[in-house]
């Protein structure tokens, strides 16, 4: 923080004059001295007071970009300006409030500020000068309650995991668009016809579509088990590649390399419309008889899920898009709802480990659950100190 | 080897970015964004990937003369034309090996790639998702069939708020008095939408929110293998 220096060149100029003359002496006082005196004194104070009148200071536990500027002048206008590289004033906020938050800056760099306040009556302004630095921190304080609620779960997970390599069962809820996976292989096996997977819109960097792919390894796995062809259309070349893999491991664990088709798995298309399109050529074209309609889904989700019930197929679709599901939900049979498309894997897997990690899960929810009734019962209550401890993280 | 590697790059990575997300101070503040930089290019070097299985497997198609090759082959046409166009006149401001083409360019009105763009692509993409309008109202009258307890209250539920969102709900009960506002179908409607909607959306949020972390932490700590491809 650096404090400012108050200049009022007209106040100071008066002073002068008034005492110009170096012999004035008055009942014996050297005038001049006094005047010296008092002058000094006035000086004195009015650093004292444009210390805390305007004050610069770098924004706590941040990353170094933002510096708080504030002022305690009564004025219906001020001026702010910042000194740029080469020394020039730019106004950066003019009006009538008594803070400004100077955002986009960068750490370790000193940052010179200006504050004009018009004086109408004297027809001229006054300025305070300050300067600061702002810099990096090592913690974003308003995200300890984001901190805390990932802590508390991510220890219950491994806590049900550990329990589970020791041993112990957990009761899983049936999840009945999971089970109904193998009678959509199986009618797709007794028709002859083959199963459509539809990995999502996104890239390789929504967790969706990884959640997509690894119930694609499940199902590729039974896929290759019943012989039965799987068609899997991309959208983006990652995600065409990670497919691919991901079949390719599933034939092999399934010992049938030599049933597997690259050709199978293939990119269509990076637009939106024209990947729906040609997933709908596909399902009219070829009749799958099972579709799956896993991960990451827009404004296209009910054009696929409505032309996939009008070819008759079985459909199971799943995505963590709350704004898709009811389309989901009216066109296809199964549907997974949010946390089910995460789960799928675990629970498809039947490995105890990852039956642990479920039970996180719940662990959260509780702890939500928790939370939620605690925040209505402080807000009724009058304090509001949890809601905002909580209301951080969302800054 | 060739599965221990992805997972300890995964297990790294994954904690390195969950640590970013807290700590502002660099290297970890620029973490994410570098990460995200990479993914850029590599996904960049990807695309020909797409190309060429977008090759592939139409001209595979041609050559068996499946069912309606033709359509592949006019995909293929089209992707030909549009990178051709691209390559040879560029697009919009940006020149292209033949330069802007300006002959081109009084002949249409617009470059060539722009001119497909603006009057082929743009035209059949909203056309397709103009679709949606009719698949709603289909989707729709299957999901108002009265066949239980609960298809009974979605469809009640339903009606109120789509008349309450239209000039004619709004006009059926202005007549209510003051005291019964509540009542007015928009107001109803704004409370089912503002309340209960929102109620439920927020669930599915929170329970997604936490099969996320729960999902990120298998992959983190190798428990979830199967987006490699196995277990083993």
């Amino acid at each position: 923080m650096s404090g400012g220096l108050l200049i009022n060149w007209r106040i100071a100029k008066s002073v002068q004059s008034g005492f110009g003359d170096p012999l004035l002496l008055y009942k014996g006082v050297n005038m001049r001295k006094l005047a010296t005196i008092i002058f000094f004194l006035w000086g004195i104070n009015a650093l004292l007071c444009a210390s805390h009148l305007f004050t610069v200071s770098d924004v706590p536990w941040d990353d170094g970009k933002a510096l708080q500027i504030e002022w305690k002048v009564p004025a219906d206008t001020i001026y702010l300006q910042k000194a740029d590289s080469l020394g020039a004033w730019t106004t950066i906020y003019a009006g009538s409030q008594s803070s400004y938050r100077d955002t986009d800056l960068n750490p370790d760099l000193v940052y010179n500020y200006r504050l004009l306040v018009p004086r109408p009556a004297f027809q001229d302004s006054m300025a305070f000068m300050a300067k600061a630095k702002p810099r990096e921190q090592w913690f974003y304080l308003h995200k300890l309650s984001y901190l805390l609620i990932l802590l508390a779960v991510s220890l219950a997970v491994l806590y049900y995991v550990h329990g589970a390599r020791r041993g112990k069962d957990y009761f899983i809820r049936r999840i009945s668009g999971l089970d109904s996976m193998d009678e959509a292989i199986g009618r797709a096996t007794e028709k002859g016809k083959p199963i459509l997977f539809v990995p999502g819109i996104s890239d390789l960097d929504d967790i969706q579509t990884i959640a997509s792919l690894t119930i694609l390894s499940h199902l590729a796995q039974k896929a290759a088990e019943y012989d039965t062809a799987l068609i899997v259309p991309c959208r983006f070349s990652m995600v065409l590649s990670a497919s691919r893999e991901v079949v390719k491991e599933a034939y092999l664990k399934a010992g049938k390399p030599d049933s597997y088709r690259e050709d199978r798995i293939f990119y269509l298309t990076d637009d939106q419309f024209g990947y729906v399109a040609g997933i709908d050529g596909i399902m009219v074209r070829e009749q799958p008889a099972a579709n799956f309609f896993l991960g990451s889904f827009y404004a296209e989700s009910l054009i696929l899920a409505e032309t996939g019930f009008s070819t008759g197929a079985i459909q199971t679709s799943g995505t963590a898009q709350a704004s898709q599901l009811p389309f989901f939900v009216v066109s296809c049979d199964y549907t997974l709802i949010g946390e089910e498309l995460f789960a799928a894997s675990a629970y498809l897997s039947r490995d105890p480990q990852q039956l642990g990690s479920l039970k996180g899960h719940d662990f959260g929810k509780l702890l939500v659950i928790v939370f939620i009734i605690l925040g209505v019962i402080m807000e009724i209550a009058g304090w509001h100190g949890f809601k905002a401890f909580f209301e951080g993280a969302a800054q | 080897m060739k599965r221990n590697i992805p997972l300890i790059l995964a297990f790294i990575t994954g904690i390195l970015v969950v640590i970013s997300e807290f700590i502002p101070h660099r290297p970890f503040s620029m973490m994410i964004t570098t990460l995200q930089d990479w993914f850029m290019i590599i996904s960049g070097f990807a695309i020909l990937l797409g190309q060429i299985s977008l090759f592939q497997s139409n001209l595979a198609r041609i050559k068996a003369r499946e069912e309606g090759w033709y359509f592949y082959l006019a995909g293929l046409i089209s992707f030909c034309l549009m990178l051709g166009f691209g390559l040879l006149w560029g697009t919009q401001e940006f020149k292209g090996l033949a330069g802007h083409g300006s002959n081109v360019q009084n002949w249409l009105g617009n470059k060539p790639f722009d001119y497909l763009f603006e009057y082929a692509y743009m035209p059949l993409s909203a056309t397709l998702f103009s679709l949606l309008a009719f698949f709603i109202a289909s989707a729709a009258y299957r999901a108002f069939i009265i066949r239980s307890f609960e298809s009974n209250l979605l469809m009640i539920t339903a009606v109120i708020v789509i008349l309450g969102r239209t000039s004619f709900g709004g006009m059926l009960t202005s007549w209510l008095p003051e005291n019964l506002k509540f009542w007015h179908l928009p107001n109803l409607s704004d409370f089912i939408m503002e309340f209960p909607n929102s109620a439920a959306q927020r669930a599915i949020m929170i329970s997604a929110a936490l099969g996320i972390i729960g999902s990120s932490l298998r992959i983190i700590l190798g428990i979830e293998r199967s987006y490699l491809g196995g277990d083993k």
